[in-house]
């Protein structure tokens, strides 16, 4: 962890990439099979967790040395309850329909695991701009994971992804894409795959360095 | 009450479950499903706390955010009484049962975390239900929770002692097995009209 | 004869080979397959072929890529190919068909191990996917017309009346013989007793699923719609045709003779329950498929040696 003290680029891609919450860390389960039914509900997911996640990140951060040991579990969970409630309200205010769509998830992110378990692992242990670099690139890494699974699931759920039609006319959707069965089973091939790729990314890089 | 407790149990049971319809309490439900013995405690924690926090969220409303119009607080106030409330039955059950804070204690401070608790209290809220409406709202969709845990963990049990291909034993399968799982709960679709 | 190598529990446990099981059933399949073609045209033979050809190809092709041993020889994806033509209505185009097959055999069969590790029936899962994403299509019956011709005509499903309760034209002659609508193998139902009869008499399947399967559904319609309306529930829809070939599995129902029974049971009141009640007008594929997931379970309280005598009060 040294030297992500120093760097936030890396820090950042860290989370975009390398240990991206979702196809390597496998956190924050619910919000990524249950609003993924629309490209643009996993964009609007993923950035509102964005923003909850660096504002909570940046304010642990912060008060790391205030925060005592004991009580930091009830300290992050009032941290970030409260950065959830203005994400909310402004998401009532301004997005009303994403909001809407979204429904009850988006006070739901103050369980996202991924929030707390970068407040535990990451932002009582760094210092404020690393703090900022890690939310971002977790957030961010969160975001086009969702978004990616949501874009899938609307182009054969519903041949479109963000409701342009993509699919010829002639095809008949697959209607269980977009319900429960298809979130799971997505997510599942998805991951698959991803390990998959990762797998082939790694022997690839293991043979070059053997020739070299 | 413009529903009988029969109902809400077969509602939150085949037609509205929070893990097989609703996409709430997936992370206990994926992670600790390998076997029976934990699930079916898990199982038994979560409507435990489920039950009280139905109770204690709809008292902190009525009595405490409406009074005092901090409606708008609500999120932080029940993640609140539900982190204390998790402490609190630890604390009362390792002084009042140890054996079963024993067989229960390890999945409690996990609960806090659980989306189906503040779901539940979130949803019941929204619904605006009446206090007996939403300690067994709270109760049933709990037994739902934990019906499908077991019945999830009994398929993994077995599928353990069988020749799955290598990545399907990790997340991936169980996402997979928990979707086909998914499939046959649809057909109670509509089943309350 | 060649023996699959399953490995490990839950295996198949009659003494003769899978190839030999899996011919029986595919014998008892025939005349319900040529029911479904007298009464629905040659399309219907064709929806056959295309689903056995589209599963035994998803087989081997699986099986060469990931550099397993080809089992396509055991004629399991032959059957799971039958089954869910078998549950087709017999318009249905020809992508439905290979959609299905494929889904059946990769997604819930092979992924899982193959034959033997899947903890769900193929055939019925496939269809249930189907029956979600598509249901216009799944749901639309073509008229049973006779004599190998194709009607091209829509219908409603003897189901659609009698599940208001009232008897409207159904007879039980139609009902049995297979003058109905309905998907293209599960309307003669004489010839999927025929078929059911020769896999009890080889010894294939016992008679404890589809005995206490039927009865159970009987019983509860006997309570809520008279006996009328209880045999004529039992003789419509996919009821014989799912007690006898699809609960049966051996892989995806309990091991036990009181496990067996259990199952039945379920699956009996669950078809009752959603038949009467949920949205979908046939609940059979539902209810074994929710039986299928329960299954675990029932073998685990059913292990005779870990919990002595068993209760047998379902």
């Amino acid at each position: 962890m040294a030297d992500h003290k120093k760097n936030p680029m890396k820090v950042f891609m860290n989370g975009l990439i390398t240990e991206n919450p979702t196809f390597s860390l496998m956190l924050g389960m619910c919000p990524t099979l249950a609003i993924t039914t629309a490209a643009m509900n996993g964009v609007g997911m993923g950035l509102a967790t964005t923003a909850v996640l660096v504002c909570s990140n940046l304010f642990i951060s912060l008060m790391r040395n205030i925060i005592s040991d004991k009580i930091r579990i009830p300290a992050f969970i009032v941290i970030i309850a409260s950065f959830v409630t203005i994400i909310d309200m402004c998401m009532k205010a301004y997005l009303p329909d994403l909001s809407a769509s979204l429904g009850m998830y988006i006070p739901l992110i103050v369980v996202n695991c991924i929030i707390f378990a970068r407040a535990e692992a990451f932002a009582f242990k760094n210092g404020p701009v690393a703090s900022i670099a890690d939310g971002l690139g977790m957030g961010l890494g969160f975001t086009w994971a969702i978004t990616l699974l949501s874009a899938i699931r609307e182009l054969f759920g519903n041949g479109t992804i963000f409701g342009v039609q993509i699919m010829p006319a002639a095809y008949q959707p697959m209607a269980i894409m977009t319900k429960v069965p298809g979130g799971f089973i997505t997510l599942g091939l998805l991951l698959a795959l991803v390990a998959a790729i990762r797998k082939a990314i790694a022997k690839h890089s293991a043979g070059k360095e053997a020739k070299a | 009450m413009s529903h009988s407790f029969f109902y809400i149990l077969v509602s939150y049971l085949l037609v509205n479950n929070y893990v097989m319809n609703q996409f709430l309490g997936i992370c206990p439900f994926l992670g600790v499903s390998k076997k029976l013995d934990t699930a079916a405690g898990m199982g038994m924690a979560v409507t435990f706390v489920m039950t009280l926090a139905s109770l204690m969220t709809w008292l902190v409303k009525r009595f405490l955010l409406v009074p005092l119009e901090l409606e708008y607080m609500q999120t932080i106030a029940f993640i609140l009484v539900i982190a204390v409330l998790v402490q609190c039955v630890e604390m009362a059950l390792k002084k009042i049962s140890p054996s079963l804070y024993q067989s229960l204690g390890v999945y409690l401070p996990l609960i806090t975390t659980n989306c189906a608790v503040l779901g539940v209290a979130i949803a019941n809220s929204d619904a605006g239900l009446g206090l007996l409406e939403s300690v067994v709202s709270g109760c049933c969709a709990a037994l739902g929770f934990a019906m499908s845990m077991v019945l999830f963990a009994g398929i993994r049990e077995r599928l353990a002692m069988t020749k799955m291909p290598a990545w399907m034993n990790g997340f991936s399968g169980a996402l997979i097995t928990a979707g086909l799982m998914a499939i046959a709960f649809m057909g109670f679709g509509g089943l309350l009209g | 004869m060649q023996k699959l190598a399953v490995t490990s529990s839950p295996h198949l446990r009659a003494k003769a080979s899978t190839r030999s099981i899996m011919l029986d059933v595919c014998i008892a399949l025939i005349p319900a397959g040529v029911a479904g073609c007298y009464w629905f045209g040659l399309r219907a033979a064709l929806l056959i072929a295309l689903c056995v050809g589209t599963c035994v190809a998803s087989e081997w092709l699986y099986q060469v890529i990931t550099k397993q041993k080809v089992t396509v020889g055991d004629f399991s994806a032959v059957v799971t190919g039958l089954l869910l033509a078998y549950n087709l209505p017999a318009n249905a185009p020809w992508w439905i068909a290979v959609i299905g097959s494929f889904l059946a055999i990769v997604l819930v069969k092979q992924i899982f191990g193959g034959l033997g590790c899947n903890f769900m029936n193929p055939t019925l899962a496939a269809r249930a996917i189907l029956f979600i994403s598509w249901g216009t299509i799944m749901a639309s019956y073509p008229v049973a017309s006779g004599n190998f011709v194709a009607d091209a005509a829509t219908g409603a499903t003897a189901l659609a009346t009698i599940n208001g309760g009232s008897v409207g034209n159904v007879t039980i002659l139609n009902q049995f013989i297979g003058n109905c609508g309905g998907v293209l193998g599960e309307t003669c139902k004489a010839a999927i007793l025929l078929g059911g009869i020769y896999l009890l008499l080889r010894g294939v399947i016992s008679w404890h699923i589809p005995v206490s399967f039927i009865a159970t559904a009987f019983i509860c319609y006997l309570i809520k719609d008279g006996a009328e309306i209880a045999l004529l529930q039992v003789l419509s829809g996919g009821m014989l045709l799912g007690a006898f070939f699809m609960a049966t599995d051996y892989v995806t129902s309990p091991v036990t003779n009181a496990g067996k029974i259990i199952f039945g049971i379920g699956c009996g009141f669950f078809l009752f329950v959603i038949r009467a009640f949920a949205s979908y007008p046939e609940g059979c594929s539902f209810a074994i498929l929710f039986m299928n997931v329960v299954a675990p379970l029932i073998d685990k309280l059913c292990a005779p040696k870990a919990f002595g005598e068993v209760k047998k009060h379902g």
